[in-house]
């Protein structure tokens, strides 16, 4: 029998009991992996043990799969009203309102991100996007499309079936939101793999999606490994659809094993490198906090973070001391501590590969202008990182660190501003600051990317749709253009009165 | 004045409270300038104009004619207060101040609200219309707080469009803004669900309202407001001014403050209300008026079903539904044996008082009603066609009308062209498919249509063939908030329900942002 995590906090951000199930969630039970091995959680702002989760295996995939088949063909897809999706949607809402602390100080635990961010962003931002779907669970249209008289011809926009989603560690409610909500509002049913970095609020909702009432194999969790379960998913007979966040090699991986296997439908939502532009004529102190803003938010752990930050040569001195001295204000510290804005990167792994990006960094001949250490002896934490004397070819400037660190790099005139920040194989965002209207959009509109932020950063609403171009992924989450991952459109012709001779 | 008072519902044994005063800013007030009531209006446009068509009853338990109480009526100095409170909302605390999200969220919190209430609200609502107890809380209000929720949805999703012009040098996109400040008038046949159909997607898209419930039906218009302020909407963005039609409605119709009129009602009046739009500001205008509408019964069809759905076509809510299948055209091949299953059907319906839990069908709504259904009776018989069931009042109390069918009509009589609103049904013999989708559709109305037939092919010649805004195919009268309802012809403009009522509550605007064109002078 799967057991419960329970752990008391008393930090100055949060105090309470919170428990989550630690097993896998299929057809409405928790259960335990079928090798009954688990896998360890750590601690990011120590290193310690949290807990042990259970480790799900191809073989319990097969279950879900089963499980969510049945569902679809018996009480979810079109067995549903679009009324009742959204009843139970709005539910979860509740719910998730109704637990967003515990949820808050699941997320600071398991993630390193600090319990006051967690809460007034990825909690809130999670909840307006259940509830969000909700409201579009019964206006999934079709169309009726003229042909002629002799015919009546519509479509009809159908659940796509049994979809798997993985998730990265980033954001793990927030993600978790993006995905189950567009699908089950379509009336998908959904086997969903968490990051095994950052399973706990996902195990949390587990629960609360029982409670809510949906059907059991609607909804389904199963932890483990990328390599293992991810990879079964992606070659899985019996899943129609994948969706999958996380690093752009990764996503090649699944796309191929989706080609491979069933030919099921991918989306995908990868890296990036984006783009902030400054202007001379921006509001610099404005831009300033803005930009660090778009690559120190999240521990610069974003898939849209600002990574590269062009300064136009007139205001460059002026920016980096404005930027450094803003930077340094930003305290990194415990997840629960109230004033802290960062806390430890996510892992060991992610540790050690944003610190051989600093010393590649070093190496490569650019400047440590400020930061590029480690913060104390426990835990992961590093330093805001701030490289200044780049070339383009280096490493630090083509390729995704996913960390505090960025490159600030002049630049001398429009177009050539364009040409370097599209010079690059990703397409995510863009941020480009300017107080002149006709710079700023014919600059954001010549830019490659999915979403551009004029005079803003990292701000994302589940009205608004979000994905990539180029490398950074294939589809668009969020808005109504999120329906379109989980729905497969029917034709439909109905002949009244054409005579074959 | 425009204190509470407190109804005793003697066969619950239930006390509700009800404002009585108007709905302005969140508070019950007194008129302004009236001290009547509407109670005595009554008493009063009687004596002043004998003849006049806007005489109303007051708010009357149909099934026993006694009073149930009094309450303000506003004057047309209070439609200008009530406006004024709406623009302020809409320029302050609601309209573009106020996000999707947070609209969303108060409207379905007015939902869950209604939910908490519905038995409370059902039994208010049964008092003051008549209808069944049971039918109010599950359909009636069911309906209401799904709409409501429907809606809700919809609140964060109201999308332009962003169009290409030309990459270089412009963009061009397009706004849907809330149109301001609505008035709407809604009706007495279903107070709960025509006030939700209202306020719902008005609301969603960022208008702010001013309310004239039917003086017939104020009382749930005003519980209903209660929970609009619990819900926690800004002061002025709903507001309840109960007034006589010939006040309250043409003062909202003739306003030069107000942006759109919204009416359900009578044809007649609905052309007033577009008349003062059109004099006054060139307020926007949706009308959803009566119907005379077609049930065709074709041969193939399943006779049992169908004459289910023919009953409940006429007979639901006593007839008084502007979609009524009033005229029932039955193939001539099975026209005996249909008529004959009809007949059992309709004598098992009970007309009744709405808190007796056998009741299938309550009073109709007031005198004024119940003497003009009978006039339509005395017509039929004149005109020579023959009541095989019904047509006779009853002795007592309580304005009940009973199922009444008429045969042997023509096309030229008074109870086939006019709209009775009441259960009678008239039935006329067709012989082929051609003919019966000329005379359905020869009448100046087109909101309804239904249609009995196993063969699939006719079912679709015939549903496209049919003049109305919503064509029901072995089905009839049910409606659900998703598909869009609203009249062709003489029936109605605009329609309601679906996504489509939201275009009734915004205005597009265009914006052309010009960033990199330069003009030449001079040209």
């Amino acid at each position: 029998m799967p057991e419960t995590f329970v752990k008391q906090f008393d930090t100055p951000a949060f105090k309470g009991e919170v428990s989550c199930p630690l097993g896998l969630y299929i057809n409405g039970k928790f259960v335990d992996g079928s090798n009954n091995t688990t896998i360890d959680v750590i601690n990011p702002s120590n290193g310690k043990l949290i807990t042990k989760i259970s480790e799900g295996t191809p073989k319990d995939l097969d279950l879900a799969v089963e499980a969510a088949q049945k569902a679809f063909d018996t009480t979810w897809g079109l067995h549903t009203t679009g009324v009742q999706r959204s009843r139970l949607l709005n539910k979860l809402g509740d719910l998730m309102d109704k637990h967003a602390d515990n949820l808050a100080a699941l997320e600071a635990l398991d993630n390193g991100k600090t319990f006051s961010w967690a809460r007034k962003t990825d909690i809130d931002h999670s909840i307006r996007c259940i509830r969000y779907y909700a409201g579009w669970a019964d206006k999934i249209h079709g169309q009726t499309i003229e042909t002629s008289e002799a015919k009546l011809t519509y479509t009809r926009h159908e659940p796509i079936g049994v979809v798997a989603q993985i998730i990265p560690w980033n954001f793990p409610l927030q993600m978790m939101a993006w995905k189950i909500g567009p699908a089950l509002a379509t009336g998908c049913t959904v086997i969903l793999k968490p990051s095994e970095f950052t399973p706990l609020t996902a195990l949390y909702m587990a629960k609360l999606v029982d409670e809510a009432g949906f059907p059991p194999g609607t909804f389904n969790l199963v932890n483990g490994y990328g390599a293992s379960v991810g990879q079964a998913m992606a070659d899985h007979h019996g899943i129609e659809k994948i969706a999958f966040t996380g690093s752009t090699l990764v996503g090649r991986k699944i796309m191929e094993s989706a080609a491979k296997s069933n030919l099921k439908k991918v989306t995908l939502e990868l890296g990036g490198k984006s783009p902030s532009i400054v202007f001379d004529d921006a509001d610099l102190q404005q831009a300033v906090q803005w930009a660090a803003f778009g690559i120190y938010y999240n521990h610069g752990q974003c898939c849209c973070a600002g990574s590269r930050i062009f300064v136009h040569e007139k205001i460059y001195d002026e920016f980096l001391t404005r930027f450094t001295d803003y930077v340094k204000t930003l305290k990194v510290g415990d997840p629960f501590d109230p004033d802290a804005f960062q806390g430890p990167q996510v892992s060991q792994q992610q540790y050690d590969r944003i610190m051989g990006y600093i010393e590649s960094g070093k190496k490569e001949g650019a400047t440590v202008h400020y930061g590029g250490e480690r913060i104390g002896e426990e835990g992961y934490y590093i330093r805001p990182t701030i490289f200044t004397e780049t070339k383009p070819h280096m490493k630090i400037v083509q390729e995704e660190i996913f960390g505090p660190v960025c490159v600030v790099v002049k630049f001398k005139d429009d177009d050539d501003i364009v040409a370097q920040a599209n010079d690059t194989i990703y397409g995510l965002a863009a941020s480009v600051y300017s107080q002149n209207v006709t710079r700023a959009l014919s600059t954001a509109h010549k830019i490659r990317a999915g979403t551009v932020w004029v005079n803003t950063a990292n701000m994302l609403y589940p009205q608004v749709p979000f994905g990539g171009y180029k490398q950074s992924g294939i589809g668009r989450e969020l808005g109504s253009y999120a329906l379109e991952n989980y729905t497969a459109v029917k034709s439909v012709q109905v002949n009244l009165h054409l005579s074959l001779s | 004045m425009a204190q509470p008072v407190t109804i005793n519902v003697a066969s619950t044994g239930r006390k509700i409270t009800v404002p009585t005063g108007l709905f302005i800013n969140n508070e019950f007030v007194p008129s302004v300038d009236s001290k009547e009531t509407i109670e005595y209006v009554y008493v009063r446009m009687l004596r002043e104009h004998p003849a006049s068509r806007e005489i109303c009853d007051r708010c009357i338990n149909p099934a026993t004619e006694e009073v149930i109480c009094s309450i303000v009526a506003g004057s047309e100095k209070d439609i200008d207060i009530a406006v004024a409170a709406a623009r302020k909302a809409f320029k302050t605390t609601w309209g573009k101040n106020v996000t999707g999200f947070e609209r969303s969220r108060l409207i379905n919190k007015l939902a869950d609200l209604i939910e908490r209430d519905a038995q409370e609200l059902a039994e208010l609502e049964a008092l003051n219309n008549g209808k069944p107890v049971k039918i109010a809380r599950d359909f009636d209000i069911g309906d209401s707080v799904a709409c409501l929720r429907y809606y809700a949805g919809w609140a964060d999703k109201i999308l332009g469009q962003s169009i290409e012009v030309d990459n270089k040098t412009k963009f061009a996109f397009t706004r849907h803004d809330p149109i301001g400040v609505c008035g709407q008038i809604i009706p007495w046949n279903y107070p709960i669900n025509m006030w939700s159909w209202k306020v719902a997607p008005a609301l969603a898209c960022g208008c702010t309202i001013v309310m004239k419930p039917s003086e017939i039906t104020p009382l749930t218009a005003l519980k209903l407001s209660e929970l609009v302020v619990e819900a926690g909407f800004p002061p002025g963005v709903i507001n309840t001014v109960p007034s006589l039609g010939s006040v309250g409605g043409a003062a909202l119709s003739s306003h030069k403050d107000v942006d759109k009129v919204a009416f359900t009602g009578s044809t007649v009046t609905g052309r007033r209300i577009m008349e003062a739009a059109a004099k006054s500001n060139l307020k926007k205008v949706s009308l959803e008026l009566g119907g005379k509408s077609p049930n065709i019964v074709f041969e193939s069809a399943d006779l049992d079903q169908a004459a289910n759905w023919v009953g409940l076509g006429i007979l639901y809510n006593t007839g008084q539904d502007c979609t009524a299948g009033s005229r029932l055209f039955v193939q001539d091949t099975i026209y005996d044996k249909f008529i004959a299953i009809v007949v059992e059907k309709f004598k098992q319906m009970k007309i009744g008082d709405g808190f007796d839990e056998a009741s299938g069908g309550g009073p109709v709504v007031s005198k004024m009603q119940y003497d003009k259904i009978f006039s339509f009776i005395e017509s039929g018989k004149q005109e020579g066609a023959k009541a095989i069931l019904g047509g006779e009042k009853r002795p007592g109390k309580g304005y009940f009308v009973d199922p009444t069918i008429f045969v042997d009509v023509t096309p030229d009589m008074k109870i086939v062209r006019e709209e009775i609103f009441g259960p009678v049904l008239s039935v006329a013999k067709f012989k082929t498919e051609e003919e019966v989708i000329e005379i359905a559709n020869d009448t100046a109305y087109g909101l309804g249509a239904g249609l009995h037939s196993n063969d699939a092919n006719q079912c679709m010649r015939v549903s496209q063939a049919l003049e109305a805004g919503t064509v029901w195919v072995n089905q009839y009268n049910i409606l659900t908030n998703n598909v869009p309802f609203g009249g062709k012809k003489q029936s109605g403009i605009g329609r309601e329900l679906g996504s489509y009522a939201l275009e009734e509550y915004t205005s597009v605007k265009a914006i052309h942002w010009n960033y990199g064109e330069k003009l030449d002078w001079p040209l």
